[in-house]
């Protein structure tokens, strides 16, 4: 009994714990990022966003979480009721579950596998079945099209990104993503040698997590709301949720894979004082900006030129640059053992 | 003790959605079950140390396989009723090649117990799992033991997908594509005119 608690039960408790104090606060972040957007979007447009609700309208995710909270979950007649309710679920847990290979500082990671760029390739590759079983499971016209744009555009983008990584784990020589950050600790952050491929990714994960300018799933002059339409209250607030805790995962990838996760810009002193947390988060917020400032700025792409981009203009370029990354680093005997 | 849990666990998910994929009755639920049985295919390839293997069937299979299937099943038009007819015409071609499959699986099996030669060719020129990782364990073996193979079954797939391309292209002269380049390259001399309109004039 006492090894099954020392060796069983007491692990088990142990990651729980973690996987609240990951979750938890990451909720947090997902409800006021919600604040920052309409905040953000507020002051480029000279407005002044939420105000009312609390100082300075703080507690207006609060306010907007309870109202989903308790409003009526209404399934259509002619739903597939276990797909329609199962879809929204899917989307959540998703984006919470690439957060366990996440190193938020040395050493503070839940599961340190060595595989990890690839569980988050897979798991970002999965998102695609909470929005294509919701837009199947309405059975409705509008949710079917904003649900197979959504796959389309998805599985293209994935397909840059993928390469994109590769270019970068060839420079790091690992796929455990701990040991990509202290490459770049010992080398230079990876933005600067694949600078092009910085942008690209950046422009990927914006199509990958269906933000604008590549918010085509749910363009709501033409498709209402897309994929989303026939949702409502909770299952709503999941989709809503899981969107914006993808924005903050594909960030922190972002940041893992390109700007040197946890560590300081510069290793002297000043910046070594604080804590590796919290540049991580600093530089999250940096790339989420860049979210919402795209999303202020630009209009939206029309679907054959979001396709155009995709295919012939991400996919070319960043195989070319694999190619040339390898060379150069073979031909310099830069390779990493 | 942990361990046997969880191989019982994806083994048994793994078989119930596999017979779920067979015999539900709407063609969406049998790819979602199919997905389920992908998932747990992988977390036994995990319980096995092959975690770059299972990462590659999620990403693969589930991530861009499954959401083909998904893609086409869920635009057919099709009687839901009508589906079931053939089930006992085709039962015995199913239960046929499922029969070969097992009688191969099993024969291979004792080859390897009867022929001890066999078993020599069966072990991977790798090393010990325990001294490298996953990753370069496959990448030693694809890309120098067996890279004529492996370049082999890439031109083969690339031989395929042109031809794919090749079927289905159809080059219809009545579509007007968006030539970019031709856009931007225009003068602004084309593309502007800067008039001064009259007061109740108009142009």
């Amino acid at each position: 009994m006492a090894e099954f608690w020392s060796g069983t039960l007491w692990p088990l408790i142990i990651i729980v714990a973690q996987i609240l104090l990951i979750v938890l606060p990451l909720l947090g972040a997902v409800a006021y990022l919600t604040f920052a957007e309409r905040k953000v979007i507020g002051a480029i447009q000279l407005r002044k966003g939420p105000n009312v609700v609390g100082p300075f309208g703080l507690l207006q995710p609060i306010a907007d979480g309870a109202k989903l909270f308790l409003k009526e979950t209404i399934i259509p007649t002619g739903a597939d009721r276990a797909v329609f309710v199962l879809a929204p679920m899917l989307t959540f847990i998703l984006a919470l579950i690439g957060w366990a290979v996440i190193p938020f500082d040395e050493g503070w990671v839940l599961a340190d596998i060595n595989v990890g760029v690839l569980y988050l390739l897979a798991i970002s590759g999965l998102g695609v079945y909470g929005i294509i079983m919701a837009g199947w499971a309405s059975n409705s016209r509008y949710a079917l099209l904003g649900g197979l744009r959504s796959a389309a555009q998805m599985v293209s983008y994935e397909i840059s990104m993928g390469l994109i990584i590769i270019s970068v784990l060839v420079t790091a020589g690992t796929l455990n993503l701990s040991e990509i950050v202290q490459a770049q600790g010992e080398g230079m952050w990876y933005f600067i040698p694949h600078f092009p491929m910085f942008v690209i990714f950046v422009v990927s994960i914006l199509a990958e997590t269906n933000r604008a300018p590549f918010d085509l799933p749910e363009a709501e002059a033409e498709l209402v709301s897309g994929y989303n339409v026939e949702y409502s209250a909770m299952t709503f607030a999941l989709f809503f949720l899981g969107e914006y805790a993808n924005m903050i995962l594909m960030s922190a990838i972002c940041v893992v894979l390109f700007l040197g996760g946890w560590l300081p810009p510069v290793d002297i002193a000043p910046f070594t004082w604080v804590p590796g947390i919290i540049w991580f988060a600093l530089k999250i917020c940096l790339i989420l900006f860049v979210f919402l400032w795209a999303r202020a700025t630009f209009p939206r792409y029309r679907y054959d030129q979001l396709m155009r981009l995709g295919w012939k203009v991400f996919l070319p370029v960043s195989l070319v640059w694999v190619v040339a990354t390898a060379g150069v680093l073979l031909a310099f005997d830069a390779l990493p053992a | 003790m942990i361990h046997a849990l969880t191989f019982y666990l994806f083994a048994a998910i793994a078989v119930l959605s596999a017979l779920m994929v067979v015999t539900s009755r709407n063609p969406v639920h049998s790819v979602l079950w199919l997905i389920l049985a992908f998932f747990n295919g992988a977390g036994l390839f995990v319980l096995m140390g092959a975690e770059f293997v299972a990462m590659l069937v999620v990403v693969v299979y589930v991530g861009a396989v499954a959401v083909l299937f998904l893609f086409v099943v869920m635009m057919l038009d099709i009687n839901f009723l009508s589906l079931r007819e053939g089930l006992l015409r085709y039962l015995p071609i199913g239960a046929a090649i499922a029969i070969v499959l097992t009688a191969e699986v099993v024969a291979l099996f004792l080859d390897w117990s009867i022929a001890p030669d066999a078993m020599t060719l069966r072990a991977a020129p790798t090393p010990d799992i325990a001294q490298v990782t996953n990753t370069k364990a496959l990448g030693d073996l694809i890309y120098t033991h067996y890279v004529f193979l492996f370049q082999v079954a890439g031109l083969i797939l690339f031989v395929a997908m042109i031809g794919a391309i090749v079927l289905t292209l159809r080059v219809n002269p009545n579509v007007r594509r968006q030539t970019i380049g031709a856009q931007v390259s225009r003068p602004k001399s084309e593309i502007l005119a800067v008039e001064k309109v009259r007061s109740r004039g108009g142009i």
